[in-house]
């Protein structure tokens, strides 16, 4: 209808990670204003770690995130071993492997079973599935037995799932014991089927909105998430340095986190991406159970990264239980840090995507800059195009109906907003 | 049956004890579901209201007027308030910049400005009464469930 005018505040948006809001005005049919806001305020991390020894930096900027804290742990510590020529041993990359692979599994388990489940079984909450409904009874069952194995992993293989205090520059403080790793394989088994259920789940599920966007992701032969060359569904490949410089900042005056854009174009990262650009990099035996679910990629269906993430969550595991057998503890210390003056730059993909940390260190092992960019920034002008593209072609849907279906959309992107909101807004020269 | 009427509220931080209490819910979950109500639960359900409840978890430091008036809303609606997490009940790390030099907070006070938040930011306990404290950054997990149970034993749920 032309004449359709109204507005849509939604001020606090549910079962996302953190706080976001929704302005959103139509006039004469047509939207006129589309704000989506992070709410969360904002804590100046890049310029706390100005002048702080490069040791404690890694486990501070960790702190920036609760549910992603350990990728933050681990691209601090890459980006600075980087600037100092630091050469971690095979043994610190498998644990570093493991422990991410954790984080995988218990990140995307609370994205899909906690914040998504409920909009594809039209229920408010997990805790409000019906125990009597036998396949609402099966997935909540599922969901504590699998997002607590990657709980565990967490805990095993750094001390702790969250702010994991095992890890250092270098190495590792305190080695996992193999036999405690030995007793996750059973229970990693026993989620498979499990991981399974919900990838059909997804396969099976309707939600559908495309939009024409660049994915983005690191990429490599493992599917490793921390190592790899950057790769564009445009087929650019470039290098961890080159990547600041290609993503184009954009100030949000109304947003506290600073959005990006590849260029003059609209990107996404996360699962879906990794997936698009390194399907076939997958863990085989992933790959050997999951073939009609890997046919639906590359897609532009953003609610299809759902479907990428319990992929994903299959790989974790198999390339843990392989990773658990490789394990040896053999006993060894840490790598000697010998501080100088340099610029390191550590890439990895952080569940919800490729995340940036660049850290320029003095003579004297202290930080003199830091520049973080998460995954939330460049997915952000995603979620607001996404949301104005569903709101255009649906102006006539009642306006509850209209807000849980942008709820649903914002959940798709799965952003942090803890993440994408803690940092100076810097300007690159 | 009686249940113990829960709020999990969240402020300036990174949501670490959240997330904690989500994994508590892994081996928990049964045992609380016949015992808890989630009043409140931003991170768990979409309908959260603003009602009576007997105990309120709060996380994060408060670093806005609008934060601290919320705050005391919660306070008003909840019998016992329990402080959650480093950033709650120290400041810390999301208090870091009221110990930042005069040049970076010159650096930052346009955003201040911009988004409304305060000069210092604060611990719960700076702003209303607390009656618990569960430190630790994420939350000791034991000390939060002993907590939880003191206080499921003393509303008469367990």
């Amino acid at each position: 209808m032309h004449n359709t005018d109204f507005n849509l505040t939604l001020s606090e948006i549910t079962k996302v990670e953190g706080a976001a809001s929704l302005n959103l005005q139509i006039r004469e049919g047509k939207v006129t204003k589309c704000q989506f806001a992070i709410s969360e305020m904002k804590r100046f991390f890049t310029t706390a770690i100005r002048g702080k020894p490069i040791a404690g930096v890694p486990q501070l900027v960790a702190r920036i995130c609760g549910t992603c804290s350990n990728a933050h742990l681990l691209c601090s510590l890459k980006s600075i071993e980087h600037g100092l020529k630091i050469k971690i041993s095979p043994q610190t990359l498998l644990l570093r492997k493991l422990l991410n692979y954790g984080l995988i599994i218990r990140d995307h388990g609370l994205h899909l079973y906690i914040f998504v489940l409920p909009d594809v079984f039209n229920r408010d909450s997990i805790l409000a599935f019906d125990e009597k409904i036998p396949a609402q009874h099966r997935l909540l069952h599922d969901c504590f037995a699998v997002k607590e194995t990657g709980n565990q992993l967490g805990i095993i293989a750094g001390g702790r799932s969250v702010h994991a205090p095992f890890l250092t520059l270098g190495g590792f403080i305190k080695l996992p014991e193999k036999n405690a790793l030995l007793t996750l394989i059973p229970q990693l088994e026993e989620i498979r089927p499990r991981i399974l259920h919900l990838i059909d789940v997804f396969l099976n599920c309707d939600f559908t909105l495309t939009q024409e966007v660049q994915f983005l992701a690191l990429c490599d032969k493992e599917y490793s998430f921390l190592n790899g060359f950057i790769k564009t569904s445009g087929n650019i490949r470039f290098s961890d340095e080159e990547f600041s410089a290609r993503i184009q900042r954009v100030d949000i005056p109304y947003s506290q986190a600073t959005g990006y854009m590849f260029g003059n174009q609209l990107h996404m990262v996360g699962a879906l991406a990794r997936i698009n650009l390194n399907k076939d990099s997958l863990h085989q035996r992933t790959r050997g159970d999951t073939i009609g679910a890997l046919a639906k990629f590359p897609s532009h269906n953003i609610f299809h990264n759902n479907l990428a993430q319990a992929i994903e969550m299959l790989h974790a595991v198999d390339s843990s239980i392989d990773l658990i057998h490789k394990y040896s503890a053999l006993p060894e210390k840490p790598e000697e840090i010998t501080p100088c003056e340099s610029t390191g730059i550590g890439i990895i993909e952080a569940p919800r995507g490729t995340l940036f940390h660049k850290m320029e260190m003095t003579a004297i092992g202290k930080i003199n800059k830091g520049t973080i960019i998460v995954p939330t920034g460049q997915n952000q002008i995603g979620i607001e195009h996404a949301i104005s593209d569903y709101v255009s072609l649906h102006i006539n849907q009642p306006k509850d109906e209209l807000a849980h279906e942008i709820e649903k959309i914002i959940r798709a992107y799965d952003p942090c907003m803890s993440c994408a909101s803690h940092f100076l807004k810097i300007k690159w020269s | 049956m009686k249940k113990l009427r829960v709020g999990w509220f969240t402020f300036t931080c990174c949501e670490d004890s959240t997330i904690i209490f989500t994994e508590l819910l892994n081996t928990h979950f049964q045992e609380w579901i016949d015992r808890i109500e989630f009043i409140y639960a931003k991170v768990l359900q979409g309908k959260n209201t603003w009602k009576d409840m007997d105990v309120a978890f709060v996380e994060g430091a408060i670093s806005s007027a609008i934060q601290e008036e919320k705050l005391r809303k919660i306070r008003a609606l909840a019998k016992k308030l329990v402080s959650i997490g480093a950033c709650a009940c120290v400041g810390m790390p999301s208090s870091q910049r009221n110990t930042f030099d005069s040049s970076a907070k010159t650096e930052i006070n346009m955003l201040l400005l911009r988004f409304q938040q305060a000069e210092w930011v604060k611990t719960i306990a700076q702003v209303v009464a607390v009656d618990d404290f569960v430190q630790g950054c994420p939350m000791n997990e034991l000390v939060f469930l002993q907590t939880l149970n003191k206080y499921l034993k003393e509303f008469n749920i367990i």
